[in-house]
């Protein structure tokens, strides 16, 4: 039967099929990418944590505005939020049925992932610029 | 609402429990609390920018009693949400549908995040020991 309705369709159907929302698997690609790229970094980030454990300020502090650590911590950051914002979407569409509550959920975990992402970017760059 | 005249599928009440079911269930379960755990990693790292007191302050709520409970909670969360995400990209990729592998893997989801939160607690009291 799928063959058959293959055969009927043009191919720029398929080119363009990006379905009702117009997104394609973009959300659904989005989360894997950013999942693959969280088992790296959410190792790193547990080993920088431990290794903190009973760091004083100074420490914890010098460690932080390291080059690389910066750059992995604001990585961390922007893509833990990202994927937090995609899985929460889901969980939401999923179980909230009242299209408002829906919408204003959506749009309100998407304001507090930005705001979330940028707070600990800005505490990062407060870490690692100033002395 | 849904329109309820449609058939419905059974849902949780009805279906007998399996390991599969449990480990799905916790993947969305530690996800939701792995967002809301991202709260305390910033306001870790905005103490940290503000100063020494902010710093001391977040170090004592986080060493609480009430602190240590959640994250000896959020850790595992991490390493489960972890484990089992590292299994749904290797199903996304095709791999591992066979029924005792599903169970198979669900179970050594469940068995090395355990493993692993330990492991980490281990190190941090004896540590802390030390």
């Amino acid at each position: 039967m799928s063959a058959a309705k293959k055969d009927l369709q043009n191919p720029l159907k398929r080119a363009r099929g990006l379905g009702s929302a117009q997104s394609g698997v973009g959300h659904w690609w989005t989360q894997r990418v950013t999942a693959a790229g969280l088992v790296f970094l959410s190792l790193w980030f547990v080993s920088l944590a431990l290794c903190l454990l009973h760091a004083d300020y100074a420490t914890a502090r010098a460690a932080v505005s390291k080059p690389w650590n910066a750059l992995l911590m604001i990585v961390f950051l922007t893509t833990v939020f990202w994927h937090a914002a995609l899985g929460l979407q889901v969980v939401v569409e999923d179980y909230v049925h009242t299209r408002w509550k829906e919408v204003v959920s959506l749009v309100l975990i998407k304001f507090l992932a930005v705001l979330g992402a940028l707070a600990g970017v800005l505490a990062v760059l407060r870490i690692a610029l100033t002395h | 609402m849904a329109d309820t005249r449609r058939p419905l599928s059974p849902h949780l009440q009805i279906y007998k429990w399996q390991v599969q079911m449990v480990t799905s269930i916790l993947h969305r379960a530690t996800g939701i609390a792995l967002a809301v755990g991202t709260l305390l990693l910033l306001w870790g790292l905005i103490a940290l920018a503000s100063g020494e007191a902010a710093f001391a302050e977040f170090k004592a709520c986080a060493g609480s009693p009430l602190g240590l409970v959640l994250l000896f909670g959020w850790s595992w969360a991490l390493f489960y949400h972890l484990c089992n995400g590292i299994r749904h990209l290797i199903q996304d990729a095709g791999a591992g549908y066979a029924i005792p592998q599903f169970v198979r893997s669900s179970w050594l989801s469940i068995v090395v995040s355990i493993v692993l939160t330990v492991a980490v607690w281990a190190y941090v009291l004896t540590g802390a020991a030390a």
